[in-house]
């Protein structure tokens, strides 16, 4: 039992400590936080599978607020209910609380460094680079199910959102109704 | 009363920005700049660009920002606060519904139709990510305006990433790196 209590407080520390890492790292938006959060819990520490970190991102992605803390919050609750959700969030808000509040007395410096401008635009491409290598697992993952209806409906997402820029909350509720409307008929085979 | 007003302001922004961060960006100004005169718009575009620089959400940081100047470390303390305690509701909300129901056939049909949709997502920001690397400074997407030197660096990160697995952070840091290494030489 106590043992079991150690093992516990060292996975909520190791849980604090990696989101407080990935919040102090993700420039660009919460599809890079969503992306290093994947990385870490599902294929490092393999506390959490991929489909379900995919609903988690849905979920985030559904909810009003910014992806990174909703993303977050989700994942608190999975690995330690309550108590984790406190401890993802307070991760995730402290990098940009403090770098904010040091930098909001000295910003125009800051803002035309030249290290820090050549860096940020250099690290832009790796921000990229890890996307894209987190999409590729997701995408060959897919086609190697060989399920012709999810190919379907990852090309038609890609392209309403990529090319037409439709809001995500529309691509979301489409899903879903495409959802319901499976569970319908996979019934009504069920019962004749 | 401004700890009320800051809390209730960014309360607003929390709960009606869907879709996370640019999407958040008129109801900021709406709030910050128009409604309450916080900000002049000169600052709040500075805001933008330090957001841009330094990791976190454009929500949160505004936060941060929006209460240190208006009423110090505590007023950024209940400014972030407001911001985020929509998302600790609603989110903790649809994850306990989530861990109830998922288990139900009716659930596990919506969630395999929704997972390939959030694939689709990841990848489109990831691209609007690369364009904008690839091409901001001259704004339209041509083969002779690109960046190479980016591309160059873009694909040396994927490699690392996909065939040496190594960590993401170092390889988003050394990124930097080279972009500045180059830069410093004279190259790019």
């Amino acid at each position: 039992m106590k043992n079991k209590l150690k093992n516990n407080h060292n996975m909520l520390f190791r849980l604090f400590l990696s989101t407080l890492y990935i919040s102090a790292f993700t420039f660009g938006g919460g599809y890079v936080i969503v992306s290093l959060m994947k990385k870490k819990f599902v294929d490092d520490y393999h506390w959490i599978d991929e489909n379900e970190m995919l609903d988690f991102v849905a979920i985030a992605q559904s909810a009003p607020g910014p992806i990174a803390i909703n993303g977050a919050i989700v994942i608190g609750y999975r690995l330690a209910g309550i108590l984790g959700i406190g401890i993802t969030i307070l991760a995730t808000v402290i990098p940009p609380f403090v770098i904010i509040s040091v930098i909001s007395f000295f910003y125009n410096a800051f803002r035309d460094n030249f290290i820090v401008s050549q860096m940020l635009e250099g690290m832009q491409a790796g921000v990229g680079a890890v996307i894209a290598s987190v999409t590729w697992d997701m995408v060959s993952g897919i086609i190697k199910d060989k399920n012709t209806g999810a190919v379907l409906i990852m090309i038609a997402a890609f392209i309403a959102g990529c090319v037409f820029q439709i809001n995500v909350i529309y691509i979301i509720l489409v899903c879903i109704l495409i959802g319901i409307c499976r569970a319908l008929m996979a019934g009504r085979r069920h019962k004749s | 009363m401004i700890y009320l007003q800051l809390f209730l302001s960014f309360l607003k922004i929390g709960l009606f920005s869907f879709g996370g961060g640019y999407a958040a960006l008129p109801l900021i100004q709406g709030q910050v700049v128009t409604a309450h005169g916080w900000l002049s718009t000169g600052e709040f575009t500075d805001l933008i660009t330090i957001s841009q620089m330094t990791p976190g959400p454009i929500a949160v940081n505004s936060a941060t920002f929006v209460g240190i100047k208006i009423a110090g470390l505590f007023g950024a303390f209940v400014a972030t606060l407001g911001c985020i305690t929509p998302s600790c509701i609603i989110v903790t909300l649809l994850a306990w519904l989530y861990m109830k129901y998922r288990n139900l056939s009716a659930m596990q049909q919506i969630l395999t139709s929704l997972r390939p949709a959030v694939v689709a997502m990841i990848a489109s920001a990831g691209i609007t990510i690369l364009t904008t690397a690839f091409w901001s400074s001259q704004g339209t997407v041509q083969l002779a305006t690109t960046n190479w030197y980016l591309v160059g660096i873009f694909v040396i990160c994927l490699i690392l990433l996909q065939k040496y697995k190594l960590n993401p952070i170092w390889v988003m840091l050394l990124a930097g790196v080279m972009k500045l290494g180059l830069a410093i030489l004279g190259i790019a």
